[in-house]
C-alpha cells in the first residue's frame, strides 16, 4: 500500500472509530448513572416512574437497538453508508445532551422521566445504526488480507467508550464535592458528549462514500428492498442464523460478563466501593484493549472462526475459576479483622422539622482493607420523634488493600482478553459474510440481538439464578439439611456458560472458514 | 461430517423448544404473576421477544441444517 493510501485510510479509521466511540461513551454514560438517574427522575416507591424506569433500561438495550439495526441498515444499503452513519451519531449526541439537560421529576412531574424515556430510545435506535455502518465503511475501504486488523478498530470504541465513561464519571466526582455532584455534576458527562459529537461530524462530513457500495450504486447493484433480500430468502437468512447462533450470541455473553457482570459482581457481591470497583474495571479494561488489534490483525493471518471459537471455549470453561478466584480476593470472609481498630461514629443532621441520623462502622483487616457500613435514619420528622425509626438505608463499601485489588485487575483482565478474542475478529467475520448489496442489514442484525439480547440480558439472568441458588440455600439452613449449593454467587454465571457453549458447537460445526461471500 | 452437521438439525430444534419452555415457565410466567410494577417489562421481553428469537431461530435453524443447507459443498 502506498503512504498516502495508508494515511487515507489512517484518517477513515479514526474517523469512524471516534463516531463509534463516542456512540458507545454516550450509551453507556447512562448506565453508568443509573442510580443517580432513577432517583433524579423516576422517584422510588412510585409504581409508573418505575415501569419508566424498567423501560429505560431494558427497551433501549434490548428492544430498540434491532430495530436501529434494520431501519439504519436499510437506510444504509439504499443511499450509503457514510450518511447513515452520520444520522446515527447526530441523534445519538443530541438525545445524549437533552438528557443532560431534562428537569428533574421535582421540577415538572412525569414529564420528566417520559423525556427521558423518549431519549434513552433514540439512543438505543442511533446505537443499532452505527455499529453496522463503521464496521462495513471501515471493512470496504481496508485491503482484503487487512481487513480483520483494520476493523479491529471499530472494535475497540465499545470497550473504550466505556472506559471514557467511567473516567469522566470519576474525573467530575472528584473535581466537585458530593452534594454539587447530586445536584448538578452528574448532568456533566452528558453535556460533554455533544462536544465531541460535533468534532466527530465534522470529521465524518468530510469523508468520502465507501468505494465498494459507490461502485455497486454506480452500476446499479444496490439492492431495492434490502430487508427482503435479506431476511427473505433463504440464501442469505441461513447465513443471518449462523452468525447469530454461531458467532454474535457467545460473542454477546462473553462481553458482557467480562465487562459488566464482572463490575456487577465487585460492586454488589463483593460490596466493594464503588471508585475502587470502577477503577478495577478500568485497568482490566485498559491493559486488555489493544488485544483487540492483535486478535484482529491474527484472523487475517489464520483466519477468523478458530480465534473467536477459543475465545468462547476458555470462557465456558474458565468462568467460574475466575469468579471464584474474584470471590477469594475480595470476601472479607478470609480476611482477618483487627477488633481493637473497630469504630463507631454517630451524626445527626437537621433538615426542616427533620431529623438523620447517620451511623458509620469502620473495621479494619490486618491486611489493610477497609471496610465501612453507613445507616441512615430518620429519627424526627414534623418535630415529633420517631421510635423506631424509619427510612432506614444501609450501604456497605469495601475499600481493598492493594494485593486484592491488584489480584481483581488482573483477573478482570483475562477476561478482557476473552473478549477481544471473541469480539476484535467479529466484524471482519460479518462484513464478509454478506454480499455488498445487502450487508449493512445483514450484519447490523444478527450482532444486536446477539449483543443487546442475549448478552444484554445476562445481568438480568444471572442474578435470578445466583438469587434463586441463595434462598434454596436459606431454605435449607431453616430447615437443617444439607446446603445445596457450595458457592451460590457462582449459579449466575451458568447462562453465559451453557449460551457460549452451544454458540461454540454451532459455529465449530457450520462455519466454514473459507465460505464466504463476494465481497467486491 | 455432513452427516454430523445434518443429525444435529434435531438437538438445536429441542434445544429450541427447552429454551422456550424454560423462558416461558421460569421467567415470564413467574414475573406476570408478581404484580410487581418492575418485572412487567422483562416479562414482556422474555415472552414476547426473547422467546420468539430463540425457539423460531432454532427451529429454522435446526431444519435448515437437517435439509443439509450448511452442508460443505467442497
Amino acid at each position: 500500500m502506498h503512504t498516502n493510501e495508508k494515511k487515507s485510510l489512517s484518517a477513515i479509521i479514526a474517523a469512524s472509530s471516534l463516531g463509534t466511540l463516542i456512540e458507545w461513551y454516550d450509551f453507556y454514560i447512562f448506565g453508568s448513572l443509573a442510580t443517580i438517574i432513577s432517583t433524579k427522575f423516576f422517584p422510588s416507591g412510585n409504581p409508573t416512574a418505575a415501569l419508566l424506569s424498567t423501560l429505560a433500561t431494558f427497551a433501549a438495550g434490548f428492544v430498540v437497538r434491532p430495530f436501529g439495526a434494520l431501519f439504519f441498515g436499510r437506510l444504509g444499503d439504499l443511499i450509503g453508508r457514510k450518511h447513515t452513519f452520520l444520522v446515527t451519531l447526530v441523534i445519538m449526541g443530541l438525545s445524549t445532551f437533552l438528557i443532560g439537560c431534562v428537569p428533574s421529576y421535582n421540577s415538572i412531574g412525569f414529564l420528566a422521566p417520559v423525556l427521558v424515556l423518549l431519549l434513552r430510545l433514540l439512543q438505543g435506535l442511533a446505537l443499532g445504526g452505527e455499529y453496522g455502518g463503521a464496521a462495513t465503511y471501515v471493512a470496504e475501504h481496508s485491503p482484503v488480507h487487512q481487513r480483520g486488523f483494520y476493523t479491529s478498530w471499530i472494535q475497540t470504541t465499545a470497550t473504550l467508550g466505556l472506559f471514557i465513561s467511567l473516567f469522566v464519571i470519576i474525573i467530575t466526582k472528584g473535581s466537585m464535592n458530593e452534594n454539587s455532584f447530586n445536584r448538578w455534576g452528574w448532568r456533566v458527562p452528558f453535556w460533554i458528549s455533544i462536544l465531541m459529537v460535533i468534532i466527530s461530524v465534522m470529521i465524518r462530513m468530510k469523508m468520502r462514500e465507501s468505494p465498494v457500495f459507490a461502485k455497486a450504486k454506480s452500476e446499479g447493484k444496490t439492492s431495492k428492498n434490502p430487508l427482503k433480500e435479506s431476511f427473505g430468502h433463504k440464501l442469505n437468512f441461513k447465513f443471518v442464523l449462523l452468525a447469530l447462533f454461531g458467532a454474535t450470541m457467545g460473542q454477546g455473553v462473553v462481553w458482557y460478563t467480562g465487562q459488566f457482570y464482572a463490575l456487577s459482581f465487585i460492586q454488589n457481591t463483593l460490596n466493594i466501593d464503588i471508585t475502587q470497583g470502577s477503577k478495577i474495571i478500568m485497568l482490566g479494561l485498559g491493559f486488555g484493549t489493544p488485544f483487540f488489534l492483535v486478535f484482529g490483525a491474527l484472523s487475517d493471518r489464520i483466519g477468523r472462526k478458530w480465534i473467536m471459537l477459543a475465545g468462547m471455549l476458555v470462557a465456558v470453561f474458565s468462568y467460574r475459576p475466575i469468579y471464584s478466584s474474584m470471590y477469594d480476593a475480595g470476601s472479607l470472609k478470609n480476611k482477618q479483622e483487627i477488633p481493637a481498630k473497630m469504630k463507631i461514629e454517630t451524626s445527626e443532621a437537621l433538615t426542616g422539622e427533620s431529623i438523620q441520623r447517620t451511623t458509620v462502622t469502620t473495621k479494619e483487616y490486618e491486611d489493610g482493607t477497609v471496610f465501612k457500613e453507613s445507616q441512615k435514619e430518620t429519627i424526627q420528622a414534623g418535630g415529633v420523634k420517631i421510635n423506631p425509626p424509619m427510612d432506614v438505608k444501609m450501604t456497605k463499601a469495601v475499600i481493598l488493600d492493594n494485593s486484592s485489588f491488584w489480584k481483581l485487575v488482573g483477573l478482570v483482565f483475562v477476561q478482557v482478553i476473552f473478549v477481544t478474542m471473541v469480539y476484535g475478529p467479529i466484524a471482519a467475520f460479518l462484513v464478509e459474510m454478506f454480499p455488498v448489496k445487502i450487508r449493512y442489514t445483514s450484519m447490523s442484525l444478527p450482532y444486536h440481538i446477539g449483543n443487546g439480547i442475549f448478552g444484554g440480558l445476562l445481568p438480568a439472568i444471572a442474578t435470578f439464578l445466583a438469587a434463586k441458588a441463595t434462598q434454596a440455600n436459606e431454605a435449607a439452613t431453616k430447615a437443617g439439611t444439607a446446603l445445596p449449593y457450595d458457592k451460590p454467587f457462582l449459579e449466575g454465571l451458568w447462562y453465559p456458560i451453557i449460551i457460549a457453549a452451544v454458540c461454540f458447537i454451532i459455529g465449530a460445526l457450520y462455519i466454514n472458514a473459507k465460505d464466504k461471500n463476494a465481497f467486491d | 461430517m455432513n452427516k454430523i452437521r445434518r443429525m444435529a438439525g434435531i438437538v438445536w430444534i429441542l434445544l429450541g423448544l427447552a429454551g422456550g419452555y424454560y423462558l416461558i415457565i421460569n421467567q415470564a410466567i413467574p414475573k406476570f404473576e408478581s404484580n410487581n410494577a418492575e418485572d412487567i417489562i422483562p416479562a414482556i421481553i422474555y415472552a414476547f421477544i426473547l422467546t420468539p428469537i430463540m425457539v423460531g431461530g432454532l427451529l429454522i435453524f435446526g431444519k435448515y441444517a437437517l435439509q443439509g443447507e450448511y452442508d460443505n459443498k467442497a
